[in-house]
């Protein structure tokens, strides 16, 4: 692997990042919160449990992704949910009925979930 | 430097940039109570933990108070230290300190002593409103030289400044949190089981009685109430320098010919002196450095220099543990202490006709390790030890008090001999440098048979932690290293284990040499104690018509008679010993 | 989606955590990771301090020193080594803060630790993070060594000359190791212990040199004021307080979780806006802010607009971004006793104000919440409070009698009912409680006899019953189970 050696490397590599974060729009982004509490709460439960649902119904336009905490203790365990072209969305309280659901309704069907967390917040973009 | 200007209680001074608001204080008279406190700056031994809180001032700008010992003066700094906050703080800060210490002031060995029993006097505090509150509450730790009654500490860390920044034995620290902090040993072992040297600096130090010597007194008292004992003392050199300051002598009295007198009052059937047993030490580990150094320049591979002084039982000790790799350095010549034991159990007891067990050696020593070190297995013949019973220069006041017996009346007078006589090399044996300089005065004449012309070496003397010099005997350059305080000792012996060449080493546990041991009056922080004492034995040893220990006669009429010559088959049995290997923990 | 009206939540410490993958570095160069280091580099090491200052940051660890200053001062002081402190020994009960920043975003630290380090002329970091987060301490290391991989950390960065490094030091747990002189006593390898200042660790820190501590929520802020400016920052919050604050809502409140707000929002905002009130429609009755070190603010305070000031004000302190909420049925002398507690328990026990006057203080408590207090108590309590405020080592001992000092001032009548009518008026303090049966309301069921563990209800059924106080343990059975509400607590 080569080094960042300058910042115009360092936008290259950006670029060369965003280009291929971009050829993935056209795929539904699972979002797992999986911080210390979030794994307490259940949350690795719930991706496994999404990742069976997406091979059991053979679907292939799914990218799973971890990420830290996303502050909703009062909800965990918390899954974002991004549909192509659409806003994502935050539901919690995924336990592992409610993960294998929201891959057959709302990824699946587009179907509302029940545990759509508002998002109350804004958020700085560097 | 740049001074600055400080203001306390409204009167001006100025002092050099890095002073405390203390030091400023100091030079204006203005009394700050300090409790944790301490500075010995000629030894570099400084406590500067600020943690009693006894010394809060106020600082103008400042939101709380701060403590006068840690804070730094800075210019224009305006400090208060007689208003009613600061009255109030330090009263509950006292208040809460009573309120976690026993009220056994009675029996407390520290009675009269105590930095916090004063306080509490000068505060006039007869009751805590916190009093009927939890004690915290710890084992108490008994080994030979030193009582840990750590219900007893306030948590200065005095100790643990010496034990580690001074000694770096390491031994004390702080252990557990809150209401269960403690200075203890790891893993709250017995003081007995670690590599603690018993140099009893952490006792020399303690502001309460947490920390004190193992009381032999009363062992003393039935040793000489017992009709069918001969009981001799014998008396270490520092002792004289000290004893009389806590018997109302002015510091910086000899005390010698009154010490000898109230010895013989107390009822020792005869009252002999370590100084001969020095003189001893000199012959013997004199000899044996002078045929190390013929050996070792002749190309003897097996003869090692340089050669260490094993006087000091706390030295030893902290070497055993510390430098098991080089345990054939240090000169195989028990300590005076032990050779006085050794002879007087042999030779004298010869001369009296009895049988050893019916003679009882008692020591009067300015060390703890002394205890430590009578009680080694291998200073034991069947079981009976060479030195009976070891107390402290602090013990030898307490019994001459006890005893009613007048000490500033007393007249001036002899040792009994024939253990009882020295030459002025003896005496600076409790300073530090004072053994090498005893050595090279004996080594000087013996190898080269010419008159020593110079007795004193200016060099090796002083509170330099460590002093190296140079010193010609005959056609010898003499490199020499002297180093007291153990952590100067160990930084001393690390260059020799890194291979820099000495000829003779000498190394005293305590600050100052044993002037400033362990077992001698509490000094409470006043170096001029020190400094005092230290003069005392050089003036001894000036005002000695002989100051060479070949020359005392009755070292001579020992070989004659007993021991043949220096390094004998008689003498390596009587006068030397071997080292063991010590765990680092 | 919510309506923008109810927004309050500014993001920036929290910006990344949640949307991106924080064991990923490409990730977060994708959000313009690593930017603002480069940035830097092309500045001077003044220049940098002055953008920290003139944003107007101060230090999330509960102090609020402002970071620039802070930095001006290590910068000034010339020394062969300086360090770049990141402390981590998150330890207030209920916050979880800087956990979530370095398990959601770690590289944000470690970048902002090596234009700190920049700035004021270190080349050496070091996290200080407590070993219970082990998850936090295996992203930060991931991120440390992709940094390194990449040539953002190590020697040369970007070709500008700059050689920057982190390594990672372990806490054992003790709380006093969040000051940061006591974290620099322990990196050390002595024990935690805090020292006097001054010396400040700015002039004289790990191992004598000059060296920064920060939080992780200060450094956390620091690529962003880089990137989008000073001037932004300080367009964000009050006029002494900058940008936003974290805060982590535990206790009796719907929304328990992480909330960053911008300064000077007020405290009703947190609690009802986003917090969503007290839950089961209990009233709400205090929050602690500031841990064991803040105080406890109640109704008359919740429009108070958030900020360093304001809060000392109110006897409480920002802290690390604690917030306890309690409701009616919480005992302000127990929440009181709670926080001395912990401080009993964590207090190093170097000093003799915090070592022993916190246990003294506790006894107090314990004896007021017995049942036993008196008003000299009371007095006792005060005074002892502040002698420790002013004598106390370190900012743990000085801040310990807050909690006291808030709760007496504002809800002197509770500890007047405790020590007068030796009653609890929230029912907490068990040892003052008595519970007796409604006559009017019992219907003689007689479950409650059932349920006693010690027999003291006795009546014939279908006839009220009656509670033998003198046998009864206050074990609140008979309360629980009784469905017709006759059994009352007093």
């Amino acid at each position: 692997m080569s080094t960042i050696a300058s910042l115009d490397a360092l936008r290259a590599k950006r670029e060369e990042i965003l280009a291929r974060q971009k050829a993935r729009a056209n795929k539904v982004l699972i979002n797992v919160s999986l911080a210390t509490c979030s794994i307490a709460a259940g949350g690795k439960v719930a991706l496994e449990a999404m990742q069976d649902e997406v091979a059991v119904n053979g679907l292939t336009n799914v990218d799973f992704m971890q990420s830290g905490c996303m502050t909703f203790c009062f909800a965990e365990p918390t899954v974002e949910i991004t549909l192509p072209g659409k806003e994502p969305v935050v539901f919690g309280g995924v336990d592992e009925a409610k993960a294998r659901e929201l891959v057959t309704e709302y990824v699946m069907n587009g179907e509302p979930v029940e545990g759509i967390i508002p998002v109350t917040y804004q958020r700085v973009i560097l | 430097m740049s001074m600055l200007t400080v203001t306390i209680d409204g009167k001006i001074t100025t002092v050099p940039a890095g002073s405390t608001i203390l030091d400023a204080a100091k030079k204006l008279d203005v009394d700050i109570p300090t409790l944790c406190y301490l500075n010995l700056e000629d030894l570099r031994i400084n406590n500067k933990g600020a943690s009693c809180r006894i010394c809060v001032v106020e600082v103008e700008g400042r939101r709380n108070l701060a403590p006068a010992c840690a804070t730094p003066a800075s210019d224009n700094m305006v400090v208060k230290t007689n208003t009613l906050r600061v009255l109030n703080a330090r009263k509950t800060v006292l208040e809460l300190l009573l309120s976690d210490h026993p009220k056994d002031c009675l029996v407390c060995a520290k009675s009269g002593e105590c930095e916090l029993q004063n306080l509490a006097e000068k505060f006039g505090i007869r009751e805590s409103p916190y009093d009927g509150g939890e004690m915290s509450h710890y084992r108490k730790d008994i080994s030979t030289s030193i009582i840990r009654d750590m219900d007893k500490c306030i948590m200065c860390r005095r100790c643990e400044t010496m034990c580690n920044d001074v000694q770096t034995c390491g031994v004390l620290s702080g252990v557990n949190r809150g209401f269960s902090a403690v200075v203890a040993p790891a893993f709250e072992m017995n003081l007995a089981d670690t590599v603690c040297t018993n140099c009893g600096q952490c006792v020399a130090v303690c502001p309460v009685g947490a920390l004190v010597e193992h009381d032999h007194t009363w062992e003393v008292v039935d040793a000489l109430a017992n009709p069918d004992k001969v009981v001799i003392v014998q008396t270490a050199p520092a002792v004289r320098s000290a004893l009389g300051e806590d018997l109302g002598i002015a510091p910086g009295t000899s005390v010698t010919g009154k010490m000898a007198a109230a010895l013989r009052r107390l009822g020792f059937d005869h009252v002999f002196d370590t100084d001969f047993a020095a003189d001893l030490t000199i012959m013997e580990e004199g000899s044996e450095f002078l045929d190390r150094l013929t050996r070792h320049l002749n190309g003897d591979q097996t003869a090692k220099l340089p050669i260490l002084t094993s006087c000091c039982p706390g030295w030893v000790k902290f070497f055993e543990h510390n430098f098991p790799d080089m345990l054939d350095v240090p000169s195989t010549a028990k300590s005076p202490q032990q050779m006085f034991g050794a002879i007087a159990k042999s030779y004298y007891a010869e001369i009296l006709g009895i049988p050893r067990e019916k003679l009882v050696v008692v020591s009067v020593m300015p060390c703890l390790a002394k205890k430590y070190e009578c009680a080694r297995p291998e200073f034991a013949v069947d079981g009976n030890p060479d030195v009976d019973i070891v107390i402290s220069t602090r013990e030898l006041a307490r019994l001459i008090k006890r005893m009613n017996i007048d000490f500033a009346g007393l007249p001036d007078e002899d040792f009994d001999n024939p253990l009882g006589e020295s030459t002025g090399a003896a005496p600076i044996f409790g300073v530090t440098g004072g053994v090498i300089e005893a050595a090279l005065r004996t080594a000087y004449e013996l190898a080269t048979g010419e008159t020593l012309q110079k007795l004193e070496f200016e060099d090796l003397r002083g509170m330099d932690g460590v002093k190296v010099a140079t010193v010609q005997v005959g056609p010898h350059a003499l490199r020499i290293g002297v180093a007291h305080g153990l952590g100067n000792a160990r930084k001393l012996l690390e260059r020799v284990r890194a291979g820099e060449a000495f000829h003779a080493i000498e190394v005293m546990a305590c600050p100052g040499g044993c002037i400033g041991g362990g077992g001698q009056p509490y000094h409470h922080g006043d170096i001029e104690l020190l400094k005092l004492r230290t003069k005392v034995l050089y003036d001894e040893d000036a005002g000695k018509p002989l100051r060479k220990s070949h020359q005392n006669p009755y070292i001579i009429e020992l070989y004659e008679k007993f021991l043949g010559k220096p390094l004998s088959e008689k003498s390596h049995h009587l006068l030397h010993t071997h080292y063991f290997k010590r765990q680092r923990l | 989606m919510a309506a923008t009206t109810q927004i309050k939540q500014l993001r920036i410490a929290t910006r990344n955590c949640g949307f991106i993958d924080p064991e990923s570095l490409d990730d977060y160069i994708a959000l313009r990771g690593y930017e603002a280091l480069a940035k830097v580099l092309t500045m001077t090491p003044a220049e940098v301090v002055e953008v920290i200052k003139t944003s107007g940051l101060r230090g999330r660890g509960g102090g609020g020193f402002p970071t620039g200053v802070k930095w001006g001062i290590a910068l000034s002081n010339k020394a062969d080594q300086k360090y770049m402190v990141c402390n981590a020994d998150e330890g207030d009960p209920g916050a979880f803060m800087d956990r979530a920043v370095l398990e959601g975003d770690p590289h944000s630290v470690v970048e902002a630790m090596a234009i700190g380090g920049y700035a004021i002329g270190a080349t050496l970091g070091a996290v200080y993070i407590r070993a219970e987060y082990p998850l936090a301490i295996k992203r930060l290391r991931l991120a440390i060594d992709d940094a390194r991989a990449m040539g953002l950390l190590g020697k040369n960065i970007f070709g500008s000359g700059f050689d920057f490094d982190i390594e990672i030091k372990y806490g054992a747990g003790a709380f006093v190791c969040g000051e940061e002189t006591a974290l620099i006593r322990s990196m050390e390898g002595h024990r935690g212990e805090p020292v006097s200042k001054p010396p400040f660790p700015a002039q004289s820190g790990y191992w004598n040199k000059p060296t920064i501590v920060n939080n992780v929520e200060t450094f956390a802020n620091i690529p962003a004021i880089i990137l989008k400016g000073a001037d932004w920052f300080s367009s964000i919050g009050t006029a002494t307080s900058k940008g936003t604050k974290v805060f982590a809502l535990a206790g009796k409140i719907v929304n328990v979780g992480l909330v960053e707000v911008p300064m000077g929002t007020p405290l009703r905002e947190v609690i009802f806006d986003i917090g969503g009130g007290c839950p089961d429609g209990k009233e709400f009755k205090a929050v602690q802010t500031g841990g064991p070190s803040g105080g406890a603010l109640a109704h008359k305070d919740l429009d108070v607009a958030i900020d360093y000031e304001s809060l000392i004000a109110r006897k409480s302190m920002m802290g690390s971004g604690g917030m306890v909420v309690m409701d009616e049925d919480d005992c302000m002398v127990s929440v009181a006793k709670f926080f001395l507690d912990f401080t009993m328990d964590e207090t190093c026990g170097k000093c003799t104000p915090c070592r022993i006057g916190s246990k003294r203080l506790y006894e107090i408590l314990d004896k007021i919440t017995k049942g036993h207090g008196t008003h000299a108590d009371l007095a006792r309590l005060k005074s002892l409070c502040e002698a420790i405020k002013d004598t106390a080592l370190c900012g743990l001992g000085q801040t310990m009698p807050n909690p006291i000092l808030s709760t007496m001032d504002t809800f002197a009548g509770e500890y007047e009912a405790h020590v007068t009518q030796k009653k609890c008026p929230a029912h907490v303090c068990t040892a003052m409680l008595t519970y007796t049966i409604d006559a009017a309301k019992c219907t003689g069921c007689t479950l409650c006899t059932k349920v006693c563990p010690v027999d003291c209800i006795t009546g014939t059924k279908k006839q009220p019953h009656v509670i033998d106080a003198s046998k009864c343990i206050k074990c609140g059975a008979c309360y629980d189970k009784c469905k017709f509400d006759s059994v009352i607590k007093l």
